[in-house]
C-alpha cells in the first residue's frame, strides 16, 4: 500500500492547516454554531484529515488501482454470480428522474417510479413462477428472513404455533441457519447423499406436524440440481410445511425452469447478483421476495399495486408479516435490475441459463485433469473441486502438500480474482468457481491456462506457491492476527 | 499425520473424553485440529450448564470455518478452560493437552457407545 506517496494513509498524508476548501463568508440570518446548545456540541477536536483536493484525489485514484472489480479481470467468486454489470445499467440508473426522487414525495408525482417498481415485481413474479413479489428487502439473506416471516405468518394465522422448526440441508448457505434462527425457528439439518443432493430417506423421519418447511438452494451448493425436487416438495407439503427456495443460484435456471413449477411456496432473489448490479464486500443488495398463490397477504408492508385507472399507489394490509425496511428497498438497485431485464427481454433471459451451465462445465473439463473433482457429471453454473490432484502436489498425507489457499494467493498474481475458498465444507480443500455467463471463450481459456500453469507450479516449485502472491499491493496477510488482534480505528 | 492416544474415547464428530473417576475431560482431536486450522476463537460454556449426548455445548472458530462442539457424552459443566480465551491457539499446539470442558459424567454408560484410538483412527483419512 506505501508503495507510493500517495499510497499513504489519508492521515499520513495530513498536515495541520491544510485546507482543500473555501467557503463564503457567514450572512447576517444564517444559522451559526454558536446556537447550538452546548451539550449537542464536540469537546474535542475531531482530528479529521487536513489535506488539499489534489492529495485526496491522489489518495483515492491510488487506493482504487489497488482494487479489484469485475471491472479490472475475472472474478470466478463460487455462489456469489459476479457477472459484468452493463454500463447501461448505471445510464438508467443515474437519469435525474430517479435520482433525485425523494421517498416522501406525493404518490403522484413519482408514478413513473412507481411503474417501474411494479413491473419489475411482475416481471419477477413470472420469473420466479410466483404469485406476487415484494421488493422491500435489502439482500438476500434479508430476503430469507422475510420469506421466513411470510410461512411463520401462515402458520401462526391458521393457529398452528407448533411449527417452529425449519429443514435446511448441509450443504447450504451459512445464512439460512442464521435467518432462520433470527426469525425464531429451530434448525434441522438434513444430510446429503455421495452425489451431493438432498439424501431423501434421510428426510423422511424428519417430518411431523412441528416443521414449518425446508429451505433449499438449486441447484444446490455444489452446483448439482436436486432431480428430487417434485419428491421432496410433495413430502413437506404432505406434512403441513411450505417450501423456501433460497435464490441463491437461480442463475442457472433462468429460461429453463422456475421454483413455483418445483413445488417451492415462497423464494427470494438476490437481484443484485442474478440481475446484474453492483455487489461485494458487503453491499448494496436487493432480495425481493416471491410468494405462491394464498401467501400475497402476508408479504411485508407497503405493496404497490395497479389501480383499475391505471395509477398506482401502496397498500398496507393488516395480515402483513410486517414492515422490513424504511421505505421500499433498495431502489437504486431495483433500476439497474430492471434495465437489465428488459434490454435482455425474455429471449435474452432465457439463454442466460444455459450459458452459465456451459462456461462452468468448460472449465471444469478442462481442469480436472490437473484438480480434484470430487462430483462426477454435469454440473449447473458452478461447480467445486476439492484442491490439486495429489500428482500435483495436492496429496493432504503431505504434511508440505500444497492447499487450495496456496494456489488462491497465486491466481492473484496472475491477475485473477480467486474462486470462493473453503466452502462448502464438505471437502477439505474445497475451491468453488463460477465463471457466468458473460465471459468469452478467451477469458475462460487464459484462466485454463493459468490454473493449469499454477499446478505445475505446485508440482515444481512449491515456495513459489507457499510464498504466494508475489505481485499483490499487499503480499500474504495474518488471517489470524486479522481476527484476534484487529484493528478498526487510525488514533490509538 | 494426526496423534490418537490410547485410553481416551472419541466420538464421529471428533471430540474426545478423557475419563478420569466421575469426571470427564472433553476437548476437540489432533485430527480435528488441523483440519480446521488456526484456532481463533472457542466459545465455551458455563459451570453448571447440563447437556445431553450430541448436544451443541460451544464452538470452535478457526480462520477457515466455525464448527459446533458435540458433547460425546452427558454431563453436567464442572469447569472450563479459561486459558483458551486468551490463547485459543493452544488447541492447534496440543490439542490433548488443551482440553476444553471438564464435566461430571451424568450417564457414564454411554461411554460405551463411543470409539477407541484404533476405531478412531481410521474414520481420520
Amino acid at each position: 500500500m506505501n508503495k507510493t506517496f500517495y499510497g499513504k494513509l489519508i492521515f499520513e498524508l495530513s498536515t495541520p492547516g491544510r485546507i482543500g476548501y473555501s467557503l463564503p463568508k457567514m450572512k447576517k440570518n444564517d444559522y451559526c454554531v454558536s446556537e447550538l446548545p452546548n451539550h449537542l456540541r464536540r469537546s474535542k477536536e475531531a482530528r479529521l484529515p487536513e489535506a488539499d483536493e489534489l492529495t485526496v484525489v491522489r489518495h483515492y485514484t491510488n487506493m482504487s488501482n489497488n482494487n479489484f472489480g469485475v471491472d479490472t479481470g475475472f472474478y470466478p467468486l463460487g455462489s456469489c454470480t459476479m457477472k459484468y454489470n452493463p454500463k447501461m445499467n448505471e445510464e438508467v440508473a443515474g437519469l435525474s428522474a430517479f435520482s433525485v426522487l425523494h421517498p416522501h414525495q406525493p404518490i403522484s408525482t413519482s408514478q413513473g417510479a412507481l411503474e417501474l417498481y411494479y413491473e419489475t415485481q411482475k416481471t419477477l413474479s413470472e420469473i420466479g413462477g410466483m404469485s406476487e413479489f415484494t421488493l422491500n428487502p435489502y439482500a438476500g439473506a434479508h430476503g430469507e428472513l422475510v420469506g421466513l416471516m411470510v410461512i411463520r405468518s401462515y402458520h401462526m394465522e391458521r393457529g398452528d404455533s407448533k411449527r417452529t422448526k425449519i429443514i435446511v440441508p448441509d450443504s447450504s448457505h451459512g445464512t439460512n441457519p442464521a435467518s432462520a434462527a433470527v426469525c425464531g425457528l429451530e434448525v434441522v439439518e438434513v444430510k446429503s447423499t455421495a452425489e451431493g443432493t438432498v439424501d431423501v430417506e434421510d428426510l423422511k423421519p424428519l417430518l411431523g406436524d412441528d416443521i414449518a418447511g425446508m429451505m433449499l438452494t438449486n441447484p444446490n451448493t455444489l452446483g448439482i440440481f436436486e432431480k428430487q425436487i417434485p419428491e421432496i416438495s410433495r413430502l413437506i407439503h404432505e406434512c403441513g410445511g411450505l417450501m423456501y427456495y433460497d435464490g441463491a443460484n437461480l442463475n442457472p435456471m433462468l429460461g429453463m425452469c422456475r421454483p413455483g413449477d418445483m413445488g417451492f411456496d415462497v423464494m427470494h432473489i438476490n437481484i443484485h447478483k442474478t440481475f446484474s448490479t453492483p455487489h461485494g464486500g458487503g453491499g448494496p443488495g436487493c432480495g425481493p421476495v416471491g410468494v405462491g398463490p394464498g401467501l400475497e397477504k402476508y408479504l411485508p408492508n407497503p405493496r404497490v399495486v395497479k389501480n383499475e385507472d391505471g395509477t398506482y399507489s401502496f397498500i398496507n394490509t393488516e395480515t402483513a408479516c410486517g414492515r422490513i425496511s424504511g421505505f421500499l428497498g433498495n431502489f437504486g438497485i431495483i433500476i439497474r435490475a430492471y434495465a437489465y431485464l428488459l434490454a435482455l427481454g425474455k429471449n435474452g433471459i432465457a439463454e442466460v441459463g444455459p450459458l452459465s451451465v456451459l462456461n462452468a462445465n468448460y472449465i471444469k473439463e478442462k481442469l480436472r485433469s490437473h484438480y480434484l473433482l470430487p462430483i462426477d457429471g454435469l454440473c449447473k453454473h458452478e461447480f467445486v473441486f476439492d484442491g490439486l490432484r495429489p500428482e500435483f502436489g495436492g496429496d493432504h498425507h503431505d504434511p508440505n502438500h500444497v492447499t487450495t489457499l496456496e494456489v488462491a494467493k497465486r491466481l492473484l498474481d496472475y491477475g485473477f480474482h480467486a474462486p470462493t475458498i473453503y466452502f462448502p465444507l464438505l471437502f477439505h480443500e474445497a475451491m468453488m468457481i463460477e465463471p457466468t455467463e458473460t465471459e468469452s471463450k478467451d477469458t475462460l481459456d487464459s484462466f485454463i491456462e493459468v490454473m493449469k500453469q499454477i499446478a505445475e507450479e505446485a508440482r515444481d516449485n512449491r515456495d513459489m506457491l507457499k510464498n504466494a502472491p508475489h505481485t499483490t499491493p499487499v503480499r500474504r496477510l495474518d488471517d489470524v492476527k486479522a481476527v484476534k488482534n484487529a484493528k478498526f480505528k487510525y488514533f490509538e | 499425520m494426526a496423534k490418537v492416544i490410547e485410553g481416551l474415547y472419541y466420538c464421529e464428530s471428533h471430540e474426545y473424553v478423557k475419563v478420569e473417576g466421575e469426571f470427564g475431560y472433553i476437548g476437540i482431536t489432533d485430527y480435528a485440529q488441523e483440519q480446521l486450522g488456526n484456532v481463533v476463537y472457542v466459545d465455551m460454556p458455563e459451570v453448571d450448564d447440563e447437556f445431553s449426548a450430541e448436544d451443541v455445548f460451544g464452538a470452535v472458530e478457526s480462520v477457515k470455518a466455525a464448527s459446533d462442539l458435540c458433547m460425546p457424552v452427558s454431563g453436567v459443566v464442572v469447569e472450563i478452560n479459561e486459558a483458551l480465551e486468551d490463547e485459543p491457539e493452544l488447541v492447534n499446539q496440543d490439542a490433548f493437552g488443551n482440553w476444553i470442558i471438564k464435566v461430571k459424567l451424568t450417564n457414564p454408560a454411554e461411554l460405551d457407545s463411543l470409539m477407541g484410538a484404533e476405531a478412531y483412527q481410521s474414520i481420520c483419512k
